[in-house]
């Protein structure tokens, strides 16, 4: 093995790849400029959204309650909302977004309260529509607190202590780390990102290299020259695999520079909400993904030389290659539904067990049986790929193939 | 020195099952002379030239090159070749010089060898003016002048052109034969298929005539005009491949 001819090969290689401009686009420009657009445009557009939402005074509507004043002056007095005088269309109103909420008062409401029989306020709401929510949320509010305003007067009537209603509390409380939480809502992304780059990343070098030689001609230039068949791939294979992890790696830097104005922006808006979109993910859990990353960067780069150089032409290569994107997604996205959990059978599968152990490690979890197992077997998958890669490369009726 | 000794060639095709595409050739080309392989398209010309620079394994037979077997030294016999046809492109995304020194690195040469000799080609092929140009941008001329200095850059004794002149304008093709006359000129031993017959009348030491894999005549110019009582060299081809 000549590390000089891979040397060689490998040096010119990258240079003719830096000077591809799709390539560049794909390795460089995608991962810097589109990540951080979609994780600080998203979180932008959402926290926006929720700032807005949270400062309009949402329009409602009360329907009926003329028989029970008693309540509807109580509910007159909540400065949050803002009153429209009562229509029969109020339904209508809500599907337009005229007004945000409406409640609906029964007749006899105040008086049997004073009955001490059973009441029901009924609270319309456009479901899902952020506005409408929060003004039902203030209606809803207001009637718990004149339910429970109304308990306490009945039980000090009766003589009743407070707690006679009330034998205990229910108290739930988290133990997972802080990183477990967040990783549960936004973690699981970060890795399948890098999984997902590291493939668009090898894709166009992989076909410029292989199948983009044979049409340009110079395929057959180059294996005049002494280098080895062996040396030539290893050389191509080095180059593909730096596009590969280079465009990971841009992104994910990205994405921490964008994630620090993430944090800046929501430094504006109110706690609760604020830590949900916050992502708290330490830097050695990043560098133990791409560690675990590493052996799927080689299989992906070879399978795709592989693939490519068995194509005749550029628009060959394409045709085969598009497809594998779904092959790569398909495991991916299965490892960020809920539920799927690693075990012995799922380490096995290539690309899901990388994706699921990811995301353990992100959440802090190291199972190092698992990170073992996962590790060695996407080891053994790279090196067939190499294997075949290489052996592909000595067939003269793929290289020559016409 | 090229040596051919029963070379053959067969391919697999799934439609038309086994092709004999070079069939038991046997050649010798020497220093100093230029070995014309004269043939129809498909006749072989290509594989049996695929197969002295080690692009192609020969089926059966051997074949050497400047004393190193195809088969069992490929790395040797394509170090001491220079191999030139119209299919060898030149990377577009590189420069003439980048190209020149990308073979020359690849051919073992050190950089301060690898640095003169490139000067020395650059001034023989006059190719100053575009050396930091890159391929792609180089008119024809340039290309084919690049593509000389890419195959020339390792001094190699042994040249192999494959039909090096089709496709291109005259001017070009008249650089291309000067250059094939010039490896002549210094020692070299050169192989080049054609068939323009006009260019192995000019050209040729030995004329080899190849028709459906098969090595049909061989001889001088003035040794084919005397077998066959005939001036034309195109109606000795005839004659020959019985059309």
């Amino acid at each position: 093995m000549s590390l000089r001819n891979i040397g060689i090969v490998y040096r010119k290689e990258m240079v003719d790849t830096l000077r591809d401009r799709r390539t560049v686009i794909s390795m460089v420009v995608v991962p810097i400029l589109l990540m951080p657009l979609m994780t600080l445009g998203m979180a932008g557009i959402s926290i926006r959204m929720m700032k807005k939402a949270k400062e309009e005074v949402p329009r409602v509507m009360v329907v009926g309650g003329e028989d029970s004043p008693r309540v509807t002056a109580a509910l007159h007095k909540l400065s949050t909302v803002q009153f429209v005088p009562p229509s029969s269309d109020y339904a209508a109103q809500i599907s337009n977004k005229q007004i945000r909420a409406a409640v609906r008062i029964p007749a006899g409401f105040d008086a049997a309260l004073d009955r001490g029989e059973p009441a029901r306020i009924e609270i319309d709401v456009y479901a899902g529509e952020i506005k409408s929510e929060f003004g039902a949320a203030r209606l809803q509010a207001f009637f718990q607190e004149f339910r429970q305003h109304t308990l306490e007067q009945r039980l000090e009537a009766r003589n009743l202590p407070a707690s006679f209603i009330h034998p205990f509390d229910v108290v739930k409380q988290n133990v997972a780390p802080p990183e477990k939480v967040s990783a549960a809502v936004l973690g699981g992304l970060i890795p399948y990102m890098v999984i997902l780059l590291c493939l668009t990343g090898a894709m166009y070098p992989a076909m410029d290299l292989t199948a983009g030689e044979k049409e340009r001609g110079t395929m057959e230039t180059i294996l005049t020259s002494p280098v080895s068949r062996t040396h030539l791939v290893f050389g191509k294979f080095l180059t593909v695999l730096t596009a590969s992890l280079a465009t990971a790696v841009l992104a994910v830097l990205s994405m921490g520079v964008s994630g620090i104005f993430v944090k800046r922006l929501l430094r504006d808006i109110p706690r609760e909400a604020a830590s949900q979109l916050q992502l708290s993910i330490n830097a050695k859990a990043v560098v133990a993904v791409f560690v675990m990353v590493l052996p799927i960067a080689v299989l992906f780069s070879a399978a795709l030389l592989a693939i490519a150089l068995f194509a005749k032409s550029y628009k060959e290569a394409q045709s085969y290659i598009s497809p594998l994107m779904i092959v790569v997604i398909l495991p991916a996205v299965a490892s960020l539904l809920p539920g799927v959990e690693l075990d012995a059978k799922l380490a096995l599968i290539p690309i899901l067990n990388t994706s699921l152990v990811s995301k353990e490690i992100v959440s802090g979890t190291y199972h190092w049986n698992f990170i073992v197992l996962i590790f060695a077997s996407s080891c053994l998958y790279a090196g067939a790929a190499l294997y075949a890669a290489v052996k592909l490369f000595q067939r003269e009726d793929v290289l020559f193939r016409s | 020195m090229i040596e051919a000794r029963q070379l053959t060639k067969v391919f697999r095709d799934k439609k038309r099952g086994h092709i004999r595409a070079v069939d038991q050739v046997n050649f010798r080309c020497v220093p100093a002379k230029i070995y014309g392989l004269l043939g129809a398209n498909g006749a072989g010309k290509t594989t049996t030239l695929r197969m002295l620079a080690t692009l192609l394994q020969p089926t059966s037979g051997s074949a050497s090159v400047a004393g190193y077997d195809v088969a069992t030294a490929p790395q040797q016999a394509r170090a001491s070749l220079g191999f030139l046809s119209t299919a060898t492109a030149l990377y577009g995304r590189l420069t003439a010089r980048e190209m020149v020194a990308y073979f020359g690195r690849l051919y073992g040469l050190e950089e301060s060898a690898l640095r003169k000799r490139m000067d020395e080609l650059f001034a023989r092929l006059q190719m100053q003016d575009f050396l930091d140009r890159r391929c792609d941008q180089l008119s024809t001329g340039m290309k084919q002048k690049t593509s000389i200095a890419r195959t020339l850059v390792h001094d190699p004794p042994v040249m192999i052109f494959d039909e090096p002149t089709s496709g291109l304008d005259v001017m070009t093709a008249r650089t291309i034969v000067a250059f094939i006359r010039e490896c002549r000129e210094h020692g070299k031993t050169v192989i080049f298929s054609t068939h323009v017959m006009s260019e192995a009348e000019k050209l040729c030491d030995t004329i080899g005539i190849i028709h459906d894999g098969k090595l049909l005549e061989e001889g001088t110019l003035a040794e084919l005009r005397e077998k066959h009582s005939q001036h034309d060299l195109e109606e000795i081809f005839v004659r020959v491949v019985g059309g």
